[in-house]
């Protein structure tokens, strides 16, 4: 089980209250699309993404991504039981989507990115690592139940 | 592959942050080892301590060769060969595709806390393209 400090789990609700889901989440599944651009085949039936103005514009991709961040938003709620948390969307990822693990890496470092650009300095470097710990225990647990 | 359009959003980028070059490499640094602490291993000698005169100095160096490979976009293998046989032969930081890439994500944060909103999807798809270009070089002649 990961060991959470007071001092982190402050880090991350600090941050946490201050973000729109709906805009943060719309924005990193934007630019996974445009900076990863090999990660568009999860998502051949989302219609235009044929340009990073087609893709950031896409409501399907702004629906997706907002559907992602809030189960962000449970992972946070649940911090002292991330794998039990996503266990169902686990399998989901494996069986159903069949999405390589190594994606679950790519959204949470531009996860990281876009929280950065909207805080500025006051994404500190505290607040930076502790953020990536969170996005890479998420990964983990996301990866947690694959066969 | 960096487009015509990349090359100009990494000079762009790297012209708003001139002046600044060494606090941005040491900030790298620092963000570096706060997150990824094994990243550290590699640095046994240096006094790890924030804003020690070592990271600034180490980050400046850093710095100043991301600049001399934005000046050679089209030739960065020849470039970056004397840091690519140092990271291969002296260094060998281990392995570069993840070592390296830590370096690479912090570096984009502190330009994203730096630039914002200007970070915008393209620059960061260029500047992404571009690390993963200058890691390729440097693991180059890893075996």
């Amino acid at each position: 089980m990961v060991h959470w400090s007071a001092e982190e789990k402050q880090l991350i609700a600090s941050v946490w209250g201050k973000v729109s889901v709906e805009e943060c989440g719309a924005e990193a599944l934007a630019r996974l699309l445009i900076v990863y651009p090999w990660t568009q085949r999860f998502f051949s039936d989302f219609g235009n993404l044929s340009s990073p103005t087609a893709i950031i514009g896409n409501p399907k991709v702004r629906a997706h991504g907002k559907k992602v961040l809030t189960s962000f938003g449970d992972a946070i709620k649940n911090l002292d039981n991330l794998k039990g948390t996503y266990s169902k969307l686990s399998e989901l990822h494996c069986e159903k989507l069949h999405v390589d693990p190594e994606n679950f890496r790519l959204l949470g470092d531009i996860l990281i990115i876009v929280l950065a650009t909207h805080f500025t300095k006051d994404f500190t470097p505290a607040c930076q690592a502790t953020w990536q710990k969170l996005v890479g225990v998420v990964a983990h647990a996301l990866a947690h139940k694959y066969h | 592959m960096l487009t015509g359009e990349d090359k100009k959003l990494i000079q762009q980028v790297w012209g708003k942050l001139s002046g600044a070059e060494e606090e941005i490499g040491a900030e790298a640094l620092w963000r570096m080892f706060c997150s990824y602490p094994p990243t550290k291993t590699y640095f046994p000698h240096f006094d790890l301590s924030q804003g020690s005169d070592q990271i600034r100095g180490h980050g400046k160096k850093v710095v100043a060769a991301l600049g001399t490979a934005i000046k050679n976009l089209d030739n960065l293998s020849q470039a970056l060969s004397e840091l690519s046989n140092l990271h291969a032969y002296n260094l060998r930081v281990d392995p570069p595709c993840f070592a390296l890439q830590f370096l690479a994500q912090c570096l984009q944060v502190v330009l994203a806390t730096r630039l914002g909103k200007e970070y915008t999807p393209d620059v960061h798809s260029a500047v992404d393209k571009f690390m993963a270009a200058v890691a390729a070089v440097l693991a180059e002649k890893y075996r």
